[in-house]
């Protein structure tokens, strides 16, 4: 591992301004930042340890929604109450992602900002435009299999892996943040994630410095919840696909990860053959959904794949309301 | 080439005994156990985070050693397979995984040992699992402890060895956590 320079900061301004600088970094539980530090892909100079900061309560909102510091474990989070209770969907993602081990140190904040797995942006021997700006893609005559097949660009094809990101997209979750300045800002998570385009390698819309506060989730949608993810093995891998649902007749949502480069979802898509049998609505939501997509050989199966959890996951709702 | 950084005092209570340390800002909870404190109980398998051989716990909180830096815990409390039990008196856990040939070649073992006494504190915590049926009822079962389990590799694939080690003592403790020793 490359030497840094390591601070405690105390306050969220303090840690937004100490990390102003070229090559300064914030670590939070460093799951997934120290595993890439080991690898020489991340290279951080100076790394600003938030762990101090007050950011690991939930609270209620006074619309009836829960606020979510940025801190706060994966653990603590599947774990609490109202999630349970009220954004269930939350919790079933939460714990369909890693290993117990890894969910008791990683974070709110830090699962939103964990970077791809695809393998070409590990393997530092090969080229990779999110790694190095301008290298080449390996991974789009390579192998293919686990990417993603929508919103890809010809520089990367690198899908995002959080499973927490895909249920807080489907439940219109927000991220808070604060820059060195004192000011904040509150983006939905499309406008946090950036498409690859010609710059994989900047992944968020977050400026230099600018700390993740929180996430913030409406007020409960209620509804039927449900995570579904399809994946080589049973337990402690990433999706090859996943579906997030919120049901609730008509007005269902469906968010969909393993595909993209972001959580994926396209609501104009999700009244599609409302209330029509689990597989017929399945395939008019996907088509509506995936019409864009531009799958390799080796990972068109997942637009399959997709459509028939979705079904599994509209039959698995239908008798969970009868 | 590598250009110094300072080097950083820290304070661990390890397995009961504070430690204070003075260490470069790269070391792990891992290098700094086996390394500096030379416990070498707590073994480095992937160093990635792929296998859990390097679980312990931390403020009674399992995680892995090898990707969080000492510098981060500074203060706190952690405790290898080394305060679990000792051959006079051994953990629970240390005894049954012997009577139920749990241990095989033993390299993933302490980690295997810390991440059960973690699991069973989880599961009493009502932590749910991907497996666990009604998030508002979580309940043991040998099915969840695959699963909540399933970030320990284990090669000689003792797996149902250490399932039937694990039930048993969550079967004698009569479904309450067993209180973590050098805490």
């Amino acid at each position: 591992m490359r030497a840094f320079t390591y601070e405690r900061a105390l306050t969220p301004q303090a840690a937004a301004g100490a990390t102003l600088a070229e090559g300064a970094k914030f670590i939070a539980g460093g799951t997934n930042l120290l595993d890439l530090m080991k690898l020489d892909i991340e290279r951080p100079a100076h790394l600003v340890d938030i762990n101090r900061l007050e950011l690991n309560a939930v609270t209620d909102t006074a619309d009836g929604g829960l606020h979510v510091g940025a801190l706060v474990t994966n653990t603590d989070l599947a774990s609490h109450p109202r999630v349970k209770a009220d954004y269930a969907v939350l919790s079933r993602a939460i714990v369909a992602g890693a290993s117990g081990q890894i969910r008791n140190k990683a974070t709110t904040g830090g699962n939103l900002l964990q970077r791809a797995r695809c393998p070409y942006f590990y393997d530092t021997n090969l080229p990779c435009n999110k790694r190095e700006p301008g290298s080449g893609c390996a991974a789009l005559t390579g192998l293919s299999r686990p990417l993603a097949v929508i919103g890809t660009s010809d520089a990367c094809i690198a899908q995002h892996p959080s499973d927490m990101a895909v249920a807080l997209r489907v439940l219109d979750a927000t991220v808070n943040t604060l820059k060195a300045d004192g000011t904040g800002r509150t983006l939905a998570l499309d406008d946090f994630y950036r498409l690859p385009g010609d710059t994989p390698h900047l992944e968020t819309t977050l400026e230099a410095g600018e700390l993740i506060t929180g996430v913030t989730l409406p007020p409960p949608p209620g509804g039927t919840h449900v995570y579904r993810k399809v994946r080589d093995r049973a337990s402690y891998a990433f999706a090859l696909v996943s579906v997030a649902a919120v049901l609730n007749g008509r007005d269902s949502r469906f968010a969909f990860g393993g595909v993209a480069p972001r959580p994926w979802r396209v609501e104009e898509a999700e009244t599609a053959r409302a209330g029509a049998e689990p597989d017929a609505r399945a395939r008019a939501v996907i088509d509506a959904a995936f019409a864009d997509a531009r799958p390799t050989e080796q990972n068109a199966f997942k637009i399959p794949l997709l459509r028939r959890t979705l079904s599994a996951v509209l039959a698995q709702a239908s008798g969970e309301e009868k | 080439m590598t250009p110094s950084t300072p080097q950083l005092p820290v304070t661990l209570r390890v397995n009961g005994v504070p430690r204070t340390l003075t260490l470069d800002p790269r070391v792990t909870l891992l290098d700094t156990l086996r390394e500096h404190l030379h416990l070498t109980g707590t073994k480095k398998g992937c160093d990635h985070g792929q296998c859990g051989a390097c679980t312990v716990l931390v403020d009674g909180t399992r995680l892995l050693s090898c990707l969080t830096l000492a510098v981060m815990h500074d203060g706190q409390a952690v405790t290898t397979v080394e305060g679990l039990g000792t051959p006079d008196a051994l953990h629970p856990l240390q005894d049954a995984f012997i009577r139920h040939d749990g241990y095989q070649c033993g390299y993933c073992t302490p980690g295997q040992l810390c991440s059960s006494v973690g699991t069973l504190d989880e599961i009493a915590r009502g932590v749910p699992s991907h497996v666990t049926a009604d998030l508002d009822d979580v309940s043991f079962s040998a099915e969840e402890l695959r699963e909540r389990l399933s970030g320990n590799i284990c090669r000689c694939a003792a797996y149902p060895n250490i399932i039937a080690a694990v039930s048993e003592v969550h079967a004698a403790q009569n479904g309450t956590a067993q209180p973590e020793k050098g805490q």
